[in-house]
């Protein structure tokens, strides 16, 4: 098992940039996931951590020793993709114990590890079957296989569930998760689906353009997003943003928008310009029958547990999490108000969350 | 827009039955969505009501018109694909205008040009008119391919998941945008999709297939709560509904024939009493958490108090409340009250 630690890591492809310096620590143990859209940097950062590129500056650490300069081979590191790489003339069997023939292992012990590793996949029954015969879930368990059986010191996965479809995807979450839990290995997991990552993730970096904008725990990530990129990329639907053509001052504990005045965190820092934001979360909205934003609701949909509700107003369109037994009808005026307590004042000029009674990290 | 009937129809190719008498109505100005994993006959149905397919038995009537034997041409429904194939060679407008120029009902320019407008402002793309094609985004594209059906006033519109190649936001923010439209124009849509959340929010009714057969139609909320079987209760929802052998729990009062119980995870209690449960997985989703409680040999998903922290291994008391349980027989049938 190991730590990782980068520092200062940057990488260039010619004259861009795909990763800004960068610093980062993976706990032993933790499942460590990185987050973000498409082109953020977040494989290249992977890729770095595995030894498939070199970084253009800066160190990578792995339990201490530097191995910036060291080939994939030489780093005790296992890679999962994101498309199952199997050898599809080889059994499952053959598949899964491929890397410790490689090692020149004995076969005793090859077949005492493919036994293990099979039977905490819940892949025995399968062991003899030829893999492309197998559905894209056993598919996944047994390039699962081929990466544990070898006990590396690290596990990195890229995507490992995107081919996967929805409800198996959901179902694949929760036994990675199981499994990590059970072998305690160091995981960095790269991920575009903010779902992934708040279910599985011990923590989670969120990138974007090749900058790490914000590491911590899924709830603090969730609750307290530093920038208003965070904001709207984490949580579904996405975080509220309620324009506010307006500074907004050091000390302020309320705002006035359209004639309305709603209470907000005491604020510690003040906004540079005058086009900010108030951020929050759908769950945090509220329709109320005092004073409120004026909207109409332009829709409405059944979740079984919960509806949620679009409202478009004269300051823009909302979502609203409300309970299963709240009854609107499209078309209908509403007015809504929200959380004093937990809305986040997002700088419109720097993107940042201004730090508040509530925003304290 | 018209009313569409379904009656009996049954398709098999080769040795593979397709469908097998499926029966159903898609009213005027419905949203009705069939749903059903990859395989259950979803598409094959869409394309036996446009005459892309005939059945091998059954009728499909159009406003109580008889069109089984009648070509595509004349049925005048309108396809929406996953795929959005538009002219690459032509400007947004010119892919919106298409349909209406056709030989088979061609429309006087104005009336094309008012037309378009409309709907690309419904779409929110009015100011990408003059855009080729090719110079859109995939949310974009995809607008426009639905875009070239909503132009005409076609008997049906049908659509073959048209949400599934976009990405989960714009999906979500499409969903809301296709349901005003739909409500707006008073569009009769048969919508077929394998996503349950799609179904749940937009459907005015749901038709649930599973191999080739309809196992239940009804409201989102109707087969949310009253499931006809338990494969339809595992369909909707997310998590899964927790089914459970009816043993576990000590009722005082359940129907004799109940083999399996099921609870939806917001229905389970947390803390007060029932029985001792594992916390063996933990989801902070942010706005909810949820637990995976491991109840002896049993798997129980639950949502708990997002302000509240949770350990793997901690015990809790997991209740369930029997007004709001399910109970299947040993058919998997669900037992009415």
């Amino acid at each position: 098992m190991a730590e990782i630690v980068l520092r200062n890591v940057q990488k260039k492809f010619g004259d861009f940039v795909a990763v800004e310096a960068s610093n980062l620590k993976v706990e032993n143990g933790e499942f460590f996931v990185m987050l973000g859209p498409s082109g953020c940097g977040k494989t290249t950062t992977l890729r770095m951590i595995a030894g498939l590129e070199i970084p253009t500056t800066g160190s990578i650490l792995l339990d201490n020793k530097n191995v910036t300069s060291l080939r994939a081979s030489q780093r005790d590191i296992a890679f999962v993709f994101q498309l199952f790489a199997l050898y599809p003339h080889l059994n499952v069997e053959k598949n899964i114990s491929f890397p410790l023939r490689m090692q020149k292992m004995k076969s005793s012990e090859i077949k005492e590890r493919v036994r293990e590793v099979s039977q905490l996949l819940r892949i025995e029954h399968l062991l003899k079957s030829n893999v492309s015969n197998l559905a894209g879930g056993d598919r996944q368990r047994v390039a699962l296989g081929r990466a544990i059986v070898r006990r590396p010191a690290a596990f990195l996965m890229d995507e490992p569930l995107g081919t996967l479809d929805a409800e198996f995807r959901e179902e694949m979450c929760l036994e990675l998760k199981k499994l990590h839990k059970r072998i305690q290995a160091t995981t960095v997991y790269v991920t575009h689906d903010q779902i992934e990552a708040m279910t599985m993730g011990d923590k989670i970096a969120v990138m974007n353009q090749g900058k790490i904008l914000q590491n911590g725990s899924p709830n603090e990530i969730y609750s307290k997003p530093k920038t208003k990129f965070v904001g709207s990329f984490i949580g579904s639907p996405s975080m509220n943003f309620i324009p506010v053509k307006k500074s907004i001052e050091k000390g302020a504990t309320s705002i006035i928008i359209k004639g309305n005045e709603f209470g907000i965190p005491e604020q510690h820092e003040g906004t540079i310009g005058d086009q900010n934001f108030i951020g929050v979360r759908p769950e945090k909205m509220t329709l109320t029958k005092n004073q409120g934003i004026s909207g109409e609701v332009f829709g409405s949909e059944y979740l079984g547990s919960r509806n949620i509700l679009t409202i478009n107003t004269e300051v823009g369109q909302f979502k609203i999490r409300v309970s299963k037994d709240i009854k609107v009808s499209l078309r209908e005026n509403v007015k809504i108000s929200f959380d004093a307590h937990s809305a986040i004042i997002f700088d419109g000029t720097s993107d940042k969350a201004l730090q508040s009674a509530y925003m304290t990290i | 827009m018209a009313n569409v009937k379904i009656e009996n129809v049954s398709i098999n190719f080769g040795k593979t039955t397709a469908l097998s008498n499926v029966d159903f109505e898609v009213k005027n100005s419905e949203f009705f969505v069939l749903l059903g994993p990859t395989g259950a006959g979803k598409t094959t149905t869409l394309r036996l009501i446009s005459g892309l397919e005939r059945p091998d038995s059954g009728k499909i009537l159009i406003d109580g018109v008889d069109v089984t034997q009648m070509q595509p041409a004349y049925r005048d429904t309108a396809f929406v694909f996953q795929q959005y194939s538009l002219y690459p060679n032509y400007s947004v407008f010119d892919n919106l205008a298409f349909p209406l120029r056709s030989p088979l009902r061609k429309e006087n320019p104005e009336i094309i040009e008012k037309r378009v407008i409309e709907i690309a402002s419904l779409l929110k793309i009015e100011n990408k008119l003059k855009n080729s094609a090719t110079e859109l985004s995939g949310g974009e594209m995809q607008r426009v391919a639905i875009g070239r059906a909503l132009v005409r006033n076609p008997n049906i519109f049908l659509m073959d998941e048209p949400l599934s190649s976009l990405d989960a936001k714009l999906r979500g923010n499409l969903r809301v945008e296709l349901k005003r439209i739909q409500e707006e124009l008073g569009a009769t849509i048969l919508y077929v999709t394998h996503d349950q959340i799609e179904a749940m929010t937009m459907a005015d009714r749901i038709g649930v297939l599973r191999e080739g057969e309809l196992v239940q139609i009804g409201t989102p909320a109707e087969i949310y709560s009253c499931p006809v079987d338990t494969y339809v209760a595992c369909r909707l929802g997310s998590p899964q509904i927790n089914l459970l052998p009816e043993a576990i729990f000590e009722f005082p009062e359940i129907p004799t024939a109940t083999k399996t119980l099921g609870i939806r995870p917001e229905d389970v209690t947390l803390g007060y009493s029932g029985l001792e449960g594992t916390v063996s997985g933990i989801q902070n989703l942010g706005a909810d958490t949820i637990l995976l409680l491991s109840l002896n040999d049993h798997e129980v998903f639950a949502y708990a108090d997002p302000a509240k922290t949770y350990s793997y291994g901690e015990v809790l008391k997991v209740g369930i409340d029997p007004e709001k349980t399910l109970f299947f027989d040993a058919q998997d049938q669900l037992i009415s009250a």
